[in-house]
């Protein structure tokens, strides 16, 4: 491979945001026909290198290299005309388009007087989808397809054009194990006809099974390249994070209480059936399984955002009915949702609101806001969870994630719940807040709190559970004991191979 | 059929299922209610149902196609006016006099020219300043109304010319001069959003605009493009209009821009935009008449055809959620 | 500072600076135009429009619109009047004042509990409200049989402690809405609602009730200015609000709240309210038809909502391509 050259290569590329250094000095090389990770925490500078290659930001300095010439990118259109080819991780179609048209978005062939030329669009779709074994045509609605099928028109884009290089940004997060095998089969498909492969991805298991080297970024720097098939995990691991991420499994050290939360046959439509588990005070519950399990729609439901159709929760051995977050709250059930931003906190508010909305009604002096009483929540939570902000009168939205994410812990903790649930927690937060958050939920639980944890991350389920739910496809399959629990058979009882639980 | 088919299809032909229950209920009840011996659906009755279905009409059509680029124009019932006044207007300047009727075309082209030009302001702020399309005619709208006033203060514009108003009540194959533009305009608006490169981006810019952006389609030109043909089609619509009645007065066309959103809405076409189909808006149109004419028909006061319009408008809104909603286990939210 | 500082004061306050240079402008050109005299005339005559945007504003801020409040105006002053000779105006206000919170209370449940389109919605209800109104009135015009000896003249046309009652009504109630959108816990929840509707769900607000309580607030308010506008004139015809829901969306955009929810104040309404006001007034103190006033605010509005966005984006024009 060395004495070839590369497909696209980025040399020293800075690019500078007021008051942030996205990129400083990234550097890497993809060679064609092979298959190079890229890989680095959230913030580390992936996105704002794939905005720099596909013109979207220009860099401040540097050289994109494709093949021998240097190239600037104008927009992502000239990007693409170069050859260069991006997958999103959100879909970027327009649903009422079909597919034809969608795949040739913003390049649909023309005859005279700005006519759409649909014999040459169609048939040259044709020839595209053929390729791709797919079971839908050039005339289908967008819209009309899954998600899996959604991915593969966008992967018919890349294949328009005399691709160089073809990124993949974390294609896998919503694709069945089925569709996965597809979309590996396209990617050796462009493998063999020489385009380099850029694998954007967090899972190890993909990123060892597919590529051929492993580029890391961190904190916007180039932190070195390694050849997958002379590395492992926890090299990987150490170079995205710069030291070693203490993962070790967290012995319980406290006494566990009774049962504060218990679910019996709870189902809700297709989304998941015949769940059963408890949680007891003093104990990390966690859920893992693969997006799309059913482990969010669970936690919605515990908190009044979906009626289940079948089964029943019980607190403290009395069956309740939660029809609103309002009654979760009242039944002290608190839930840290998965997205931050869209569902955690009101970004345009300052701090201080954001930690006490859900209990603005009871802190009232006469008929108004009791703001000082506010103010001396914010500023205790702020002290117990360190919250690093110039005061309360932020706005949220300028606080890093790790901050935000707190603010929202925060507002849950004021209210003093019997259960807490957090879905993804540490989903885009940097490693240091991460390993906070981690030990919080640690000593949560410690201080007699009943907390949940939904994970797509195996490490941290390991890490902060003291026992593990493996859920696959809207069934709980096995209860795993911190005893019992090993990497080997969560990976099996998640991905539907094994399991003894309730699911035959 | 393929998943989501049906539903679509319901949608699609909701529509036309609802002018033919208009057709029947006012026909029947018209037997026993109405006033005139004639049948409701007389053919000319029908044949003047779509002759006044035309002003607001041929507004609707430019009014989906801004809708589906994913803005509004509130400011059609003052450019509307605004082409009104110029049209009337300039066949009495002193330099057009010699001309006799061959001023006509020229009033014409000036009113077209004025109504496209006023658009083009609109769509050239949205695109430049990025200010929101609402605020934008919303503003317009008062703005534009303004000038119309100014032009000629409170007073109304009129000239009446004889071989102006004799083509406008010609009819042609049976029907009336402003269906023919009606039907030409439907038509032709129908080729360009389904047959042209512009009318396929507008889709895509309305439907997922930073996809579109990202594929190189530039978002600024379409909107633009299509806020300029509403403008024409404002315009258009006061030149078959006036070109009969031959007189305006300065707060002609206000509320026209609620009528003709109704309409469209009507039709189905999404308040986000990406999606709304040409053929539902001139349904759309056709169930509004109807049922103006429908409930006149049957001796209702006019004033109750506001109510019983606006009650549709958000019946149908009711509905359509109906349709869309994904059953108990949804997300509260 | 900075040159990019003043550029983004500049671009902040820009609504303010231009105001005061309206101001300016039109003392110059007419010294009568600061007279106490003329001001209070210029407050009173805002006043209607200016109660009538204070409920909009919470409707605003909750992140939804009110295309109804002109045609439920003058639905408002059309029902006060029949009923004043009907029953007396001691009955005829709480029965007028019931109707129109019914009809808010139907439009807060179709967006609310029902969760439509507010745009659709109101637009819808605009129609249908001027068809209620036509019907009940059958398309006449309404007059007070006996317009000199009432009482009722009093919202629009009385005096206490020298100031005209209108505009007592527009700021005492200006005054106690502020409060409550700025200090109360439903205040709060109104902006969570529209800063971020989910969030607030999440949150364990009832997004549906906050959002009925806006649609209850701002039809309260149009009753209240439909009093004033028929004790003012004792007669209305039936299309007397028509149009002002766009000029009290104007209003509210002048003041800088923003169309999608979640920020806007009643001090920056009444402000946006003012300057309509002192414009249309210093317009027609310099000689101008009533109209001009339509095409300045068009200028303004544009500009104040594109001030504003450039100041937050950091550039003037807009990056669309």
């Amino acid at each position: 491979m060395t004495d070839q050259q590369p497909a696209l290569r980025l040399e020293g590329i800075v690019k500078t945001f007021p008051g942030v250094r996205a990129l400083d000095n990234v550097s890497f090389a993809v060679m064609p026909g092979e298959v190079h990770a890229l890989m680095g925490e959230n913030g580390a500078g992936k996105s704002t290198s794939m905005k720099v290659l596909g013109g979207i930001y220009q860099p401040d300095e540097g050289t994109i290299y494709v093949g021998e010439k240097p190239t600037v990118m104008h927009s992502p259109l000239d990007a693409k005309a170069k050859g260069i080819v991006f997958i999103h991780q959100e879909l970027s179609l327009a649903e009422e388009l079909s597919v034809a048209e969608n795949i040739y978005l913003g390049e649909l062939p023309k005859k005279r007087f700005g006519l759409v030329d649909w014999d040459t669009l169609y048939a040259r779709t044709d020839k595209i989808l053929e390729k791709l074994k797919v079971s839908f045509n050039a005339k289908t609605r967008v819209g009309d397809l899954s998600i899996a099928n959604q991915q593969m028109v966008e992967i018919a884009r890349a294949l328009t054009v005399d691709a160089k290089a073809v990124f993949f940004d974390e294609p896998t997060a919503s694709l069945t194990d089925a569709e996965k095998v597809v979309l590996f089969e396209v990617i050796a498909d462009l493998q063999k006809q020489g385009v380099g492969i850029v694998y954007i991805s967090h899972r190890m298991e993909e990123i060892f099974k597919i590529t051929d080297r492993i580029s890391v970024l961190r904190d916007g720097q180039y932190r070195g390249t390694l050849n997958t098939r002379e590395t492992n995990e926890e090299e990987v691991t150490q170079l995205m994070i710069g030291r070693k991420l203490d993962l070790s499994r967290s012995a319980l050290t406290h006494e566990v209480g009774d049962v504060a939360l218990e679910v019996r046959g709870l189902s809700c439509g297709d989304l998941y059936r015949d769940v059963d588990f408890e949680v007891r005070r003093g104990e990390v519950l966690g859920f893992y399984g693969l997006v799309g399990a059913g482990r969010t729609e669970i936690a919605e439901t515990l908190f009044g955002l979906r009626d289940p159709s079948a089964g029943k929760i019980l607190m403290d051995g009395q069956e309740v009915r939660i029809h609103s977050p309002a009654d979760a709250i009242a039944r002290g059930i608190s839930l840290v949702p998965e997205d931050r931003k869209g569902q955690g906190l009101v970004l345009g508010m300052n701090c201080r609101d954001n930690m006490t909305l859900p209990q603005v009604d009871d802190l009232k002096a006469g008929p108004f806001v009791a703001e000082g009483a506010e103010v001396s929540i914010f500023d205790q939570y702020r002290d117990k969870l360190d919250i690093r902000t110039p005061g309360w009168k932020q706005t949220v939205g300028n606080l890093s994630g790790g901050n935000q994410q707190k603010i929202v812990i925060g507002k849950w903790l004021s209210m003093h719940p019997s259960v807490l649930i957090v879905d993804e927690p540490t989903r885009g937060i940097d490693v240091g807040s991460k390993s906070e958050i981690h030990n919080l939920l640690r000593e949560l639980a410690s201080q007699g709190y009943a907390v949940i944890v939904i994970s797509s991350e195996m490490p941290e389920v390991l890490h902060v559970a003291d026992r593990i739910v493996a859920m696959f496809n809207g069934r709980v399959m096995r209860t795993f004991t911190s005893e019992e629990v090993t990497e080997d058979n969560l990976i099996q009882a998640i991905s539907g191979l094994s399991g003894d639980g309730q699911a035959a | 059929m393929q998943p989501g088919t049906l539903s679509t299809f319901l949608k699609r032909g909701a529509i036309w299922g609802f002018i033919v229950l208009e057709l029947i209920f006012f026909s029947i009840a018209g037997e026993f209610m109405s006033l005139s011996d004639n049948a409701f659906m007389d053919l000319d009755n029908m044949l003047l149902l779509l002759k006044q279905s035309a002003p607001i009409g041929i507004i609707a059509m430019g009014m989906t196609i801004v809708m589906i680029n994913g803005n509004i124009d509130l400011s059609v019932g003052a450019i509307y006016a605004i082409s009104a006044i110029i049209l009337l207007d300039s066949m009495t300047w002193p330099i057009f006099g010699a001309l006799g009727d061959g001023a006509i075309p020229i009033a014409w082209l000036l009113a077209l020219a004025v109504g496209t030009a006023l658009g083009a302001l609109n769509g050239l702020i949205v695109w430049k300043t990025g200010v929101d399309a609402f605020i934008v005619t919303l503003g317009a709208m008062l703005g534009y109304r303004g000038l119309v006033f100014m032009y000629n203060g409170e007073q109304p514009t009129s000239h009446l010319n004889w071989t102006l108003v004799d083509f406008a009540e010609a009819q042609f194959l049976g029907l009336h001069t402003a269906t023919w533009f009606l039907l030409l305009v439907t038509a032709a608006i129908w080729f360009l959003m389904n047959k042209t490169v512009h009318g396929r981006n507008a889709y895509a810019i309305g439907d997922n605009r930073e996809a579109a952006v990202n594929a190189g389609i530039r978002v600024g030109p379409h909107m633009m493009i299509n806020f300029m043909i509403i403008g024409f089609l404002a315009a258009l619509s006061a030149v078959v209009f006036y070109s009969e009645s031959g007189s305006v007065n300065p707060n002609d066309g206000e509320l026209y821009e609620l009528w003709v959103i109704t309409a469209v809405v009507l039709g189905g076409t999404k308040l986000t935009g990406g999606a709304g189909s040409i053929i539902s808006t001139f349904g759309g149109v056709l169930a509004i008449q109807l049922l103006r004419k429908g409930l006149s028909h049957i001796g209702a006061d006019t004033e109750t055809v506001n109510l019983v319009i606006g009650l549709i408008l958000i019946a149908v809104l009711f509905l359509d959620r109906q349709l869309n909603i994904k059953g108990k286990e949804e997300l509260k939210v | 500072m900075s040159k990019q500082e003043i550029g983004s004061f500049l671009a902040k306050q820009g609504i303010l600076i231009a105001f005061a240079v309206f101001m300016i402008g039109f003392t110059l050109a007419n010294s009568r135009f600061l007279d106490p005299d003329n001001v209070m005339g210029v407050i009173r005559s805002s006043a209607i429009l200016g109660v009538m945007a204070l409920g909009v504003t919470f409707v605003v801020i909750s992140g939804n619109l009110d295309l109804s409040v002109g045609s439920m105006m003058s639905f408002s002053t059309i029902v006060v009047l029949d009923l004043h000779d009907k029953i007396g105006p001691a009955l005829a206000i709480p029965a007028m004042f019931a109707m129109t919170l019914c009809l808010g209370a139907f439009i807060g449940f179709l967006v609310g509990y029902l969760k439509l389109n507010s745009l659709i919605v109101t637009l819808g209800m605009l129609s249908a409200i001027h068809g209620l109104t036509l019907t009940y009135s059958g398309g006449q015009n309404m007059d007070i049989a006996d317009k000199e000896g009432t009482w009722f003249s009093v919202f629009g046309q009385g005096d206490a402690l020298g100031i005209p009652v209108p505009i007592l009504i527009f700021l005492g109630l200006a005054a106690f809405l502020g409060i409550m959108l700025s200090k109360t816990p439903f205040g709060r929840k109104v902006y969570a609602v529209g800063g971020n509707g989910t969030a607030a769900t999440f949150s364990g607000i009832r997004r549906a009730r906050v959002v009925f309580m806006c649609y209850l607030m701002s039809s309260f308010c149009v009753a209240t200015a439909g009093l004033i506008q028929a004790s003012r004139s004792l007669g209305s015809q039936n299309t007397v609000g028509q149009g002002l829901e766009l000029e009290v969306l104007a209003a509210i955009i002048l003041g800088g709240a923003s169309l999608l929810g979640g920020s806007g104040t009643i001090f920056k309404t009444v402000i946006g309210v003012l300057i309509l006001g002192f414009i249309q007034n210093g317009l027609l103190l310099v000689g101008l038809q009533f109209y001009v006033q339509y095409v300045v605010t068009w200028v303004i509005i544009i500009l104040a909502v594109w001030l504003d966005i450039a100041a937050k984006r950091g550039r003037l024009w807009s990056p669309i391509a």
